[in-house]
């Protein structure tokens, strides 16, 4: 089984992935993370302004088979939340790196985006734990 | 109403006519008092109906209903094993029955006495040095343990501890006591066998830990090999050790967990005492715990205030613990399933309650050999009272373990426990438990075979499954995305409530 990782991102261990766009981020969940969790039924988000350190819980998605929390790759505040994949949060499931993004953000600290896995090292990191 | 109520059962609601009643009252003998004008509700709209009316009505529910009176019912992590009669003759006496729990303790010596007895029997069974009996579920059980384990570490002054350790197998409902009663979760890894990850478990011990949550056996059905580590590196630093005893029916009479070192533990009555659950009935969770957490225990427990004779029985009462952490029910926990328990506790005595968690063992062991070679175990190790394989393969890839226990239904089996542990790929989670004959574990066994066939000659029929029960295959997704309830009673005059936001 492969998952669509796209080279253009940033990603975590616990499947979250980011786009820096210079003092902004953006923030979602991988294809991997909407695949296992399989239909998602309902996405809590934080409002603006919220400010989060890096790894705390920001979200938190519910499917048919588990609820799961969504993490900060990086430390900042919340700038804007994606109401959008609260009023349907399918969209998660169709278009995890596009339409459904969970928030943006303003980093605290750009050199954390360093602690991240580039695409190849986190497709490897979804292979890993399919076996 | 939707179309489903129609065809199935309507609700009650709905064979209501006016004028109807279910028996005939007779003339009061007192004196005849109206109630209060404000005490009366007009919008109520209680259901009007015939006694043979409203037989039928639940009679046609129940047989749409599966239960273990109707078939097997391997759902995992539930102990779902039969419950005998006789538990409930025991409950129905009327001396019990008819009890009311704001008696005079003086007027209800029998009911204080099985309880006493019970948490003698509860201390025994677990090596504990006390037991309260008011919990009314496991989660409530962990509620109680987690706020008596704060306490503890409160009342030396030990203010900085905020963190209890939960392995990453656990049950949900770990993290959500601890959450409940202000702590923080922290998580551990489980490493290649399925334990708890003790390197992990090292790197969180400190100064802050409140104490640990385990499972043992674990939620895979697997006996943490590390046990005494675990609980020695979780004392070193000063932790207390919580154990979750949803799994007890593996340990009953063959190990006790107070001699592990587990400081509190809550018992699933319900489970591993055989008394109705699920839809059938109440839980009880009794906690045990040991002689450092025993002043804590919730107040009141059942004790005995004058010792008695050869001639006299002993007086019980009601007492106080020092140091409790005060009331966690109201009343005296689910009577009637102390009397379950009790019964049950009686009737098999110390050798029954070892011989009937060896058999749980040996069915769950002998079902995993039948079943091993067409389903991935994801640890390959010997189990205690369930397992835990992967309802997936890699010549079917659209099927799916909600795939396998929607087949299921179709040979007349209670599906497993489907994904979960979370650790576990399209978990299928199966306990047996000791009261299955081998021809039923037989006969589950192959339908799960005969399915990891299906699944690959052709895996439409599982897709499309169940084919045979009342109701076909529920849209779930669509049921937790639009939260709307469409049987509403007619009396309930506002419109639906628009998809849940």
């Amino acid at each position: 089984m492969t998952w669509n990782t796209p080279d253009d991102r940033k990603y975590a261990e616990t499947d979250e992935w980011i786009i820096l766009t210079g003092d902004s981020a953006t923030l979602g969940l991988t294809d991997y993370a909407q695949d296992q969790l399989s239909d998602i039924v309902y996405v809590e988000l934080p409002v603006s302004g919220e400010t989060f350190e890096q790894g705390d819980i920001v979200a938190t998605v519910e499917s048919v088979k588990a609820a799961a929390d969504v993490h900060m790759p990086m430390s900042g505040a919340v700038t804007e939340a994606n109401s959008a994949i609260e009023d349907e949060p399918e969209k998660v499931n169709a278009d995890p790196y596009g339409e459904a993004w969970f928030i943006k953000l303003t980093p605290a600290d750009p050199a954390e985006i360093d602690s991240l896995m580039d695409a190849d090292a986190y497709a490897r990191h979804c292979a890993a734990r399919d076996d | 109403m939707s179309a489903l109520g129609s065809r199935l059962e309507p609700l009650v609601y709905d064979l209501s006519r006016p004028g109807r009643s279910g028996a005939p009252l007779p003339e009061p003998d007192v004196p005849h008092a109206e109630l209060p004008s404000d005490l009366l509700r007009e919008e109520l709209g209680l259901p009007e109906i015939t006694q043979l009316d409203a037989v039928r009505h639940f009679q046609r529910l129940s047989q749409l209903n599966h239960s273990i009176d109707t078939g097997f019912y391997p759902l995992g992590s539930c102990t779902m094993k039969y419950n005998p009669r006789i538990n409930e003759d025991a409950a129905r006496l009327p001396g019990f029955l008819h009890a009311h729990p704001l008696q005079e303790a003086n007027t209800v010596q029998g009911s204080l006495a099985l309880m006493y007895e019970l948490q003698e029997w509860l201390k025994e069974i677990g090596g504990f040095a006390g037991v309260s009996l008011q919990p009314a579920a496991g989660a409530h059980g962990e509620l109680t343990g987690i706020l008596m384990m704060r306490a503890y570490h409160l009342a030396r002054g030990d203010m900085a501890r905020h963190k209890i350790l939960i392995p990453d197998s656990a049950h949900g409902t770990n993290p959500a006591s601890t959450t409940m009663s202000g702590l923080e979760v922290i998580e551990l890894p489980s490493d290649g066998r399925g334990n708890v990850d003790v390197k992990a478990l090292r790197a969180e011990c400190g100064e802050d830990v409140v104490g640990l949550m385990i499972t043992n056996p674990n939620t895979l059905g697997l006996f943490e090999e590390h046990i005494e580590e675990v609980v020695q590196l979780t004392r070193d630093c000063g932790g207390l050790i919580y154990g979750d005893g949803a799994n007890m029916n593996a340990l009953t009479g063959v190990i006790r967990p107070g001699d592990f070192g587990f400081d509190v533990m809550h018992y699933n009555l319900h489970k591993t005492f055989s008394t109705p659950h699920g839809g059938g009935g109440p839980g009880s969770g009794p906690v045990g715990v040991s002689e450092r957490m025993a002043d804590y225990l919730p107040s009141p427990i059942v004790a005995i205030i004058e010792e008695g004779d050869e001639k006299e029985p002993p007086l019980y009462g009601f007492a106080a613990p020092p140091k409790t952490i005060g009331r966690m029910k109201a009343f005296n926990g689910q009577f009637g399933v102390l009397v379950r328990a009790y019964a049950y506790i009686r009737i098999h005595g110390a050798a029954g309650l070892r011989a009937n968690a060896e058999h749980a063992v040996l069915n769950a062991n002998y079902l995993l050999s039948k079943v091993r070679a067409e389903y991935h175990l994801p640890f390959e190790r010997a189990c205690l009272h369930e397992f835990v394989v992967e309802g997936r393969w890699r010549g079917a890839p659209d099927v799916h373990a909600l795939d396998v226990s929607k087949r299921l239904m179709d040979f007349g089996f209670h599906p497993p426990t489907n994904y979960f542990p979370l650790i576990v790929h399209e978990a299928l989670m199966i306990e047996p438990t000791e009261t299955e004959s081998r021809e039923t574990l037989d006969a589950f066994a192959d339908a799960l075979l005969q399915i990891a066939a299906t699944a690959r000659d052709n895996p439409e029929e599982l897709r499309g499954a169940p084919h045979t029960t009342p109701v076909a295959r529920m849209d779930e997704v669509r049921a937790a995305r639009q939260l709307v309830l469409c049987c509403r009673p007619k009396f309930l005059s506002e419109p639906a409530q628009a998809p849940y936001t």
